[in-house]
């Protein structure tokens, strides 16, 4: 019987998804699942961590633990790893996730498979598959160490069956650095204002250079609203200032995987692809027939976006009864 | 002491068409290798903080000689001193980790690493907080912004970017950061700094020399593969106006439910 630890990534209280897709994907590797669920006020998720699939889960209620911090939360997994000696450990490929498990599985000289698409494994081997060179090429990895560290990329694995009737044995651990031995302080935090995260998001609608100017995102913005999906952007919008970073897609922003990509004057850079191109469906809205980004699209309109977008909206409303 | 440390590297240039050859080697054909693009803005960073606090930047390569122009490169934009370590082509994040942790550690006394946000040809972070933690230091990615930085009360203030939003963090030197994009506009490099960069002399360390002596990688890569590719052609959606075409688009993609 093979115990896989599932760390559940949340931001007070709330789960990112990822962390649920990370059971799924622990599926494949063991048949004894425990979650870890760290911090203050989790009972809502310890709960939904047994609906999600976990047999067992690992609770450390604590106030040092409320907002996330690396240097208690790493304390707390690697004497975790090292009572327990479970297979592997998994995450969400979060901001989070891949500064904790990197620790940790430095800490335990393990093996650490960062930032996977695919996950599997073969006798005492689990492999991987991690898309590297900005996602141009697939690496497989293969790691050995007695327990091994796996961040998962968002939305490469499913999100489990909620089955509200599962529950399982908690079991309460308590905190293993004290208050005053933690120099890292969380001072303030300001809220993403009206935006879906990027990589958690199964629809996105990204503007390109053609949007011309801030305003310019209306459309853009008015579609994913319509749609309920994320803004995105290419390096060009960004750096001409149209919008913030945060929304930028590409090899030098954020990589993403939804259900449904559109994008509206974009060209379609190598850059660019290299942050979208795992997209299910990607429609392609550009008035040049000859945009790169036909070339990997699944559908295109070719057209101008101060027209077409509007039109999808309209369109999106009336068959979506919005 | 002000001793502030960037590691780099160089990559195949983001414009390059990256592939597998029939040798199962990645290739990027003719495109040029190029100083990791992400650095740009850690070795700006470094420079500016070593203006501002009157201190030390040295940058350093783990890897071969190609790596030297990254190095060189990095002189040109107003770091002071470059070393190269020398290893084989590929390491995995773990010996990273532990070579960077020995050299660190052998100049004594730098109290500050600054990492771009990946490498893009290993589009790998793990390197930057298992560095930290073979150091045993603090440890903050994401930063977009570094409010406070006083050497003197071995204290760092950053905004840091998550999922969420952005967080205002604080921590105590010694530490390890990796900053974003936003966090300055990137230097290029200056006449002086090229020619002064030219005529550097890198120092190149050992494993040995460090006392580490390394291990079987922890993870390795059994193979490179190409991607699927992409079967079909794109669908071009027509029609006698915009509403038209956006009609059978919705259509579409209510079939295919992508909505």
């Amino acid at each position: 019987m093979s115990s896989i630890f599932v760390w559940i990534d949340h931001f007070r209280g709330k789960a990112l998804p990822a962390s649920w897709e990370a059971i799924s994907a622990a599926q494949r590797l063991g048949d004894q699942i425990t979650a870890l669920v760290f911090g203050s006020g989790i009972g809502n998720l310890v709960t939904l961590a047994f609906h999600y699939g976990a047999h067992k889960v690992i609770a450390c209620e604590d106030a040092t633990l409320a907002d996330y911090r690396l240097e208690p939360y790493a304390a707390l997994l690697v004497k975790l790893v090292n009572d327990h000696a479970p297979r592997a450990v998994l995450s969400g490929a979060t901001t989070r996730g891949r500064e904790l498990l990197a620790a940790a599985a430095a800490e335990t000289d393990s093996s650490l498979l960062a930032d996977v698409t695919e996950l599997s494994i073969e006798g005492e081997t689990i492999k991987a598959v991690h898309p590297a060179y900005a996602g141009k090429v697939l690496s497989d990895l293969v790691a050995t160490s007695r327990t091994v560290f796996v961040t998962l990329r968002s939305r490469a694995f499913p999100l489990p069956q909620l089955d509200a009737s599962r529950s399982g044995e908690v079991i309460n651990v308590a905190s293993v650095m004290p208050a005053e031995q933690i120099a890292t302080q969380i001072e303030s935090f300001e809220e993403q204002r009206g935006s879906v995260n990027l990589t958690d998001a199964a629809i996105i609608v990204t503007g390109g250079r053609a949007v011309g100017s801030a305003e310019g995102f209306a459309p853009v913005r008015e579609l994913a609203e319509v749609l309920g999906g994320a803004v995105g952007a290419t390096r060009a919008a960004v750096d001409a200032g149209y919008i913030p970073y945060a929304h930028q897609v590409g090899q030098t922003g954020k990589v993403v995987s939804p259900t449904l990509y559109i994008a509206a004057g974009v060209s379609g850079s190598i850059q660019h692809q290299a942050g979208m191109r795992t997209s299910k469906i990607i429609v392609a809205i550009n008035k040049d027939p000859e945009a790169p980004i036909f070339k990997i699209a699944h559908y295109g309109i070719v057209g101008d976006l101060f027209k077409v977008l509007p039109a999808l909206s309209a369109a999106a409303r009336a068959k979506l009864g919005k | 002491m002000t001793h502030i440390v960037v590691f780099t590297r160089n990559t195949p240039d983001t414009a390059a068409k990256v592939e597998v050859g029939a040798n199962g080697a990645v290739t990027w054909g003719t495109a040029q290798l190029v100083l990791n693009p992400w650095d740009e803005y850690s070795i700006t960073e470094a420079v500016l903080q070593r203006d501002a606090h009157k201190g030390k930047a040295t940058v350093i390569s783990i890897g071969g000689e190609a790596h030297n122009d990254a190095l060189k490169q990095a002189l040109a934009i107003g770091m002071d001193e470059a070393i190269r370590i020398e290893s084989a082509a590929e390491h995995d994040a773990l010996t990273f980790a532990t070579l960077a942790a020995a050299a660190v550690r052998k100049l004594g006394d730098v109290s500050l690493i600054i990492f771009g946000k990946e490498f893009v040809d290993s589009s790998s972070d793990a390197h930057i907080y298992m560095t930290a933690r073979k150091l045993g230091w603090h440890a903050i990615g994401a930063v977009s912004k570094i409010l406070a930085l006083d050497f003197a009360a071995q204290r760092i203030r950053v905004e840091r970017m998550i999922e969420e939003g952005k967080q205002v963090v604080s921590t105590r030197l010694p530490c390890v950061i990796s900053v974003l994009k936003d966090i300055n506009e990137p230097k290029s490099p200056s006449f002086i700094g090229i020619r002064k960069a030219s005529k550097a002399a890198i120092p190149v360390w050992t494993a040995a020399e460090l006392g580490v002596s390394l291990s079987a990688p922890a993870v390795q890569i059994s193979a490179y593969r190409n991607l699927p590719v992409r079967s079909g052609m794109c669908q071009i959606i027509e029609g006698g106006s915009d509403q038209e075409k956006a009609e059978k688009l919705i259509d579409i993609l209510l079939k295919e439910k992508a909505l």
